[in-house]
């Protein structure tokens, strides 16, 4: 099978008055076409950085090295414009807050048949047609009133459903969905994961599923890749994963869902401590300092990302459950 | 249904300006009567203080305030904005005075917009570099000079040294439009400077932070070029403070024509104040002030029907 995308040794940096921040640290991450692959972690561990980064979304304060390569293309070499001409078509991101993602004084209409027009050269009267059944598709219940309307006047799942219809409109091959249900109420949250589901199988879209929930993860993915501090810490097909982690991160994150079976007043379980500082990195295992099973070793020495047989990649030096 | 809603919007607006205007014109009218010094022996300082007591009765300065300001705004609403106690009717001069004070304010608000909307989108788009310290420098260095400075060096340099246009002067509409025009070129250039300076900035840091809005970084995910995401995703929801510091900028404008007026000799309403409140005029002077309030009101009013077409969150607000 052939890479629809791939970084190889990516990093991104910001420079800040108090030093270059580290958000994403040499990442080698390939994705092959059809697949969805979830990328998880807390907040601040680099996830929504790669994945924006990964398009080219960054301000210019963001400096990127190493590559990407789409369909073949290094993306780092292409100027903006011609950069430009990969989203949208190649490469869309559903965005994390529906609130304020969509533009608050343009009617829902013309936003999703923007692309459209400007992307696929459509007239007006196909672009609307076309963004009808977008929103028929993503089961806007009233396409035609909705068309009309401001978001403003669109509940929260509504306005992601829309978020997706615009994402999709120019039917991508690689959709970055980029916490696509973290603002949303619970009820919502499963008929959006279902949907995106469902798009990705009808379109044969490729997936990038940022998010901080391994459960969503466990449902929706082929592969994932957990972060921490801005690098990989642990990559396996979703099923090795929770049968066979290696990385205690992706333990501590598994054990802090909250259950429902769990009995009332008992505490929610917490990774304790917090990420370390991204503008002065760690000598050694970025997770030492939180980790239940850190030696010496892990403190001072930088663990490598190690490959199995089975293709399972970790970053420990005493992975869970013994090196294989 | 929107239709309705806008109606509604409208008189529920125009009902809020009508208590305005009572309000401030009552408050101007207690403000007045303050003024030390007897209007009535002002009028006649021969009469005796029998005579007095009738003017001032006739005037209805020896009532309360209510019934004295009642007295005034009667005739008022019945289209008779009183007369000058040394002589002549208000309205006449009222008349002649409100175009020339018009035309002043708004060309000046067009040229402010035409040069601050242009020069905002630019320096926003490029956002610390040279043209926009450049831009800025220039602009905040123009604003801290004094309008009447600005005017005095451009009647001196462009109307008395180059001779292109007039130093000072008024031409009406019906002398002669290009005569009209190069009369007001001055005045206009003067009053502009302070709001060009102050919108362009606006705009700018508006426009700077609707850049780093979520919605923006999906139009460009969209795959849009800049200058489409510039003038159809960020410009429309940047602009809204910009037409409301315009049209609350109005007042300053009339203020800031009041002095240009005189430094320019243009017959307007920035002149008859000035002259009404020399001469203790207090019933024209109360006159005055309910065109400038009225038209204040008016301008906010337009500008605040205007944005609920531009920015459809205000438009549920007042339903």
């Amino acid at each position: 099978m052939t890479a629809l995308i791939k970084l190889t040794d990516f990093s991104v940096s910001f420079s800040t008055p108090r030093g270059d921040l580290h958000a994403v640290r040499g990442v080698d991450l390939s994705i092959n076409k059809g697949e969805s692959v979830g990328i998880v972690g807390e907040s601040g561990s680099g996830k929504t950085v790669l994945s924006r980064a990964t398009m080219g979304l960054m301000p210019s304060t963001a400096t990127c090295t190493g590559s990407v390569e789409f369909n073949g293309v290094d993306l780092s070499r292409l100027s903006r414009k011609d950069l430009r001409n990969y989203w949208g078509t190649g490469m869309a991101m559903v965005f994390q807050d529906p609130m304020t993602s969509l533009n608050p004084v343009r009617r829902i209409g013309s936003q999703i048949t923007e692309g459209l027009i400007v992307r696929l050269g459509m007239s007006k009267e196909q672009a609307r047609g076309r963004a009808i059944e977008l929103l028929d598709r993503v089961r806007i219940s009233d396409p035609f009133a909705t068309m009309k309307k401001y978001p403003g006047e669109l509940s929260g799942g509504m306005r992601q459903r829309i978020v997706i219809a615009i994402a999709i409109a120019c039917t991508p091959e690689l959709l970055f969905a980029d916490e696509p249900t973290t603002a949303l109420d619970v009820t919502v949250q499963a008929q959006v994961l279902e949907l995106l589901a469902e798009l990705r199988q009808e379109f044969n879209m490729t997936m990038l599923l940022v998010t901080h929930d391994l459960g969503v993860v466990a449902g929706q993915t082929d592969r994932v890749v957990v972060m921490y501090a801005g690098q990989i810490v642990e990559a396996a097909t979703t099923k090795e994963l929770f049968k066979n982690m290696k990385m205690p991160y992706t333990e501590a994150l598994l054990k802090s869902i909250p259950r429902l079976d769990q009995q009332a007043g008992q505490r929610l379980k917490v990774i304790t401590g917090r990420l370390p500082d991204p503008t002065k990195p760690e000598p050694g295992c970025a997770f030492a300092p939180r980790c239940l099973y850190a030696t010496d070793k892990c403190r001072s020495e930088q663990p490598p990302l190690v490959t199995t047989q089975t293709g399972h990649q970790y970053r420990c030096f005493f992975p869970l459950g013994g090196a294989n | 249904m929107l239709r309705m809603k806008t109606l509604k919007l409208i008189l529920i607006r125009l009902g809020q300006v009508a208590l305005v205007l009572l309000g401030a014109t009552f408050f101007v009218s207690i403000l007045v009567r303050q003024l030390p010094g007897d209007i009535a022996y002002m009028i006649n300082p021969t009469a005796t203080a029998a005579e007095r007591a009738s003017l001032r009765h006739e005037l209805g300065l020896d009532r309360n305030y209510f019934v004295s300001y009642w007295m005034w705004l009667s005739p008022i609403l019945r289209g008779d904005f009183g007369f000058f106690i040394f002589g002549g009717k208000v309205l006449p001069v009222i008349k002649s005075a409100v175009p020339p004070t018009l035309q002043l304010i708004f060309y000046t608000q067009i040229v402010a917009l035409a040069v601050a909307i242009p020069l905002g989108i630019t320096s926003a788009y490029k956002q610390g570099t040279r043209f926009d310290r450049f831009i800025s420098t220039t602009l905040f260095s123009l604003h801290s000079i004094p309008n009447f400075g600005i005017g005095l060096i451009l009647s001196v340099l462009v109307g008395v040294k180059l001779g292109i246009v007039p130093p000072s002067g008024y031409g009406r509409i019906s002398d002669g439009l290009l005569q009209h025009f190069k009369f007001m070129l001055l005045p206009v250039m003067t009053l502009a400077i302070a709001p060009i300076s102050s919108y362009t900035r606006l705009l700018r840091s508006e426009m700077i932070a609707t850049m780093r809005e979520d919605f923006v970084t999906l139009a460009k995910s969209k795959g849009l070029s800049n200058v489409r995401i510039l003038f159809r995703h960020v410009l429309r929801p940047s602009s809204i403070t910009l037409m409301t510091s315009a049209a609350l900028s109005m007042g300053g404008l009339i203020g800031g024509a009041l002095v240009i007026e005189i430094i320019f000799v243009i017959p307007g309403m920035g002149t008859q104040l000035a002259k009404a409140i020399g001469a203790r005029e207090f019933i024209a002077l109360q006159s005055y002030v309910v065109i400038v309030a009225t038209f204040y009101l008016l301008f906010n009013t337009i500008v605040d029907i205007l944005i609920t077409f531009v920015d459809p969150r205000t438009r549920n607000r007042h339903a």
